[in-house]
């Protein structure tokens, strides 16, 4: 939302001139918030109000000031920020500000610009010349840039919390493992729904522990249904995933039997030794030698993944970035237009990923464990929910759930 | 004993358009002009007005619309801002004759549109005033910091009622003569907030200027072509006197817009 701020002078309640403006306001499809109001006491005595409005684009507000002033609504010159030089290469200036994962404003030259992306822990790179604002991390700052310091001429607008009752974040959000699990599930089946019908773009973050809990079938069908648009994940949910593949025993377990095997100790150093000899994940579903899997279906899906290195991989695989910040800036790449992130049993490469989000990404936070829950929903984003459960068995109703949202949706269909 | 300024039509004339009535096609009768002005003033005179008279000045035609010379009230005079350059030459002209017949002169910023007492006008000791067309909000503020008395702004929204002068005519008894069509929703509400007793025109007889009428205690001067109006004003014991207009509708003016008070009320009783 881009906003300014008027003030209004005068007999504006005897001449009906505030409710006026405000209803105009709304009108427009903008929205207010009156910072200051004075009502005159006496009669001949004039009233004051301060109102900022917000419009959903540059334009529309620009054409409701302009309404605004001719009913006398005086437009507050803003501040503009103030800026400091960079000192050094990967170092921002003292009093730097920090950026909120929430939709930023900076007032540059009297006039509102917005920050992108919406990323919390950075600083503010202004380019005057351009008139362009990006939150940047340390290692994209070069020495002499121009940062935002202190916090005059910021605006932040915070995300509204949902008031339709029938959303899951409105009954939703403390972890609990006596939740009533299949409402939250069937609530998220129509989030992913709305996502899909609207060209919102699903997140998936998962961990191994799709494939040790046997939820990788599960994942492989919402990827075919068209649910899944982006993947991340390290080393080891690939190499899991391949190696069930290729030798159906992720961990010495065999899933199908239920059993130990011998020597299913090194066959997730095979799979690795496979990929590599292959060149990468794609080349090897090209060439046949993967023919099913997550992995496998991301590729003919064209879903896009980001599998970002760790220090206890083996390997890795050939598809993993190992510099932690070209993986970073990989997926930073890959977030815009993300509406829904899903993160499934991995709690630090969830956490990594939700610094990268911007405020408004709904989340859902799924692990058998509550203090990984607990905390990645307790960070101050508005739009998180979390269940403590196993991930196979979420993700089996999830897919039950969006069979049958489809079914309901084809017979309401039919009967129209 | 009420005091007009009026200024003879010597070189009233149609030589722009500044509103939906100007037609230059169309031009006033000079002779007949100069009758229909005469015959207002002798009504005016002959109903125990004292009235002045300012000099007409060669290509100001419409100086002979005095109520847009600005607003006096008590010893104070509010020149006028005028919004179109054709009629900023007069406002010179006004304020000298105001200044030299004793009124203290107070001058809005330059940038404040405002129309005088076309479009400002006392109801009790509250003055209405419109805006959009020619006035702006922005002046009816100033205006109540000088005078210290509370401003009605209502927005005007029938381009042909570009005054407040040409759809509202307050009366003594504390109600007024409106045609509400002219003014948008918060306009009418505002003022049927304030004025109890309102007299609606019909918009056939709105559109002969009905509204723009002199009132003077139990006299109301006003322009032919109001045979509704002048019923209801009857039953409500005012007598009526109607004058032919015609070459002054031309320009968009009739009766009021030809006089301005002086001055229109007497000085606020908190005035500073």
């Amino acid at each position: 939302m881009f906003s300014e701020t008027v003030e209004l002078r005068g007999h504006i309640i005897d001449s009906l001139i505030l409710p006026k403006v405000l209803d105009e306001i709304l009108r427009a499809g903008g929205t207010f918030k009156i910072h200051q109001i004075k009502i005159g006491q006496q009669r001949v005595d004039q009233s004051f109000a301060r109102i900022e409005v917000s419009g959903p684009t540059h334009e529309t507000l620009d054409e409701l000031v302009l309404r605004l002033r001719q009913h006398g609504a005086e437009v507050v010159e803003k501040a503009d920020v103030q800026l400091a030089s960079a000192p050094a290469d990967g170092v921002f200036p003292a009093n730097f500000y920090v950026t909120t994962n929430q939709q930023t404003f900076i007032t540059l030259d009297g006039k509102e610009i917005e920050v992108r992306p919406a990323i919390m822990d950075s600083a503010i790179a202004v380019d005057s010349a351009s008139q362009r604002a990006t939150a940047v991390k340390f290692y994209e700052v070069r020495k002499g840039v121009k940062i935002v310091v202190g916090h005059q001429g910021i605006r932040v607008a915070p995300i509204q919390r949902s008031t339709a009752r029938t959303e899951v974040f409105e009954f939703m959000s403390n972890v609990s493992i006596e939740q009533p699990k299949s409402a939250v599930i069937r609530e998220m089946a129509r989030e992913f729904k709305r996502a899909r019908e609207t060209g919102g773009k699903i997140l998936v973050v998962t961990g191994p522990a799709v494939v040790h809990t046997g939820g990788a079938e599960h994942l492989e069908r919402l990827i075919e249904w068209g649910y899944v648009d982006l993947l991340f994940a390290g080393n080891a949910l690939a190499m899991r995933d391949i190696e069930n593949v290729l030798f159906g025993q992720p961990r010495r377990m065999n899933l199908d039997r239920g059993s130990l095997d011998d020597e299913g100790h090194e066959n997730h150093i095979r799979a690795i030794n496979a990929m590599r000899e292959a060149g990468s994940i794609a080349r090897a579903v090209e060439i046949g030698v993967l023919q099913r899997g997550i992995m496998c279906s991301c590729v003919r899906h064209g879903v896009e993944f980001v599998l970002a290195g760790s220090i206890r991989d083996d390997g890795p695989l050939p598809d993993v970035i190992t510099d932690a910040i070209e993986a970073q800036k990989a997926m930073r790449e890959k977030i815009t237009g993300v509406t829904i992130a899903l993160m499934m049993g991995t709690m630090l490469h969830s956490l990594a990923v939700e610094n990268l989000l911007p405020a408004n990404v709904k989340t859902f936070c799924i692990d058998i464990n509550p203090v990984s829950v607990s905390k990645l929903t307790e960070r101050g984003r508005f739009q998180a929910v979390g269940l403590v459960t196993d991930v196979e068995a979420f993700l089996r109703e999830l897919t039950d759930c969006l069979v049958k949202l489809d079914a309901t949706t084809a017979r309401d269909g039919a009967k129209t | 004993m009420r005091e007009l300024l009026l200024c003879p039509p010597d070189h009233y004339g149609i030589e722009y358009e500044i509103n939906p009535w100007m037609s230059r096609a169309r031009g006033a009768e000079a002779a007949l002009a100069q009758k229909q002005w005469k015959d207002l003033r002798a009504t005016l005179s002959k109903l125990d007005c004292k009235i002045e008279l300012v000099t007409p000045q060669p290509k100001l035609p419409d100086m002979v619309f005095t109520a847009n010379a600005g607003l006096a009230v008590g010893k104070k005079f509010i020149p006028s801002n005028f919004r179109h350059k054709e009629r900023a030459g007069e406002a010179p002209h006004f304020s000298r004759w105001m200044e030299e017949h004793g009124y203290q002169i107070s001058w809005l910023p330059e940038d404040y549109y405002f129309e005088g007492e076309g479009d400002a006008l006392f109801v009790g000791d509250a003055l209405f005033c419109g805006y959009k067309f020619r006035s702006d909000i922005k002046s009816h503020r100033a205006v109540a910091d000088i005078l210290g008395c509370l401003v009605v702004s209502v927005e005007l929204v029938d381009p042909r009622f570009y005054h407040l002068d040409t759809c509202f005519c307050p009366l003594p008894d504390g109600g007024a003569v409106w045609f509400p069509a002219a003014f948008d929703e918060y306009g009418q509400r505002a003022i049927r907030e304030h004025i109890p007793e309102l007299v609606d025109v019909v918009p056939e007889e709105a559109a002969h200027f009905s509204c723009n009428a002199i009132v003077l205690e139990r006299d109301i001067v006003l322009p032919e072509g109001a045979p509704k109006l002048m019923t209801t004003l009857r039953e409500r014991g005012y007598r009526c006197h109607e004058l032919p207009m015609t070459e002054f509708l031309k320009a968009g003016g009739a009766c009021k817009c030809l006089t301005m008070f002086l001055p229109q009320r007497g000085a606020m009783p908190n005035a500073h």
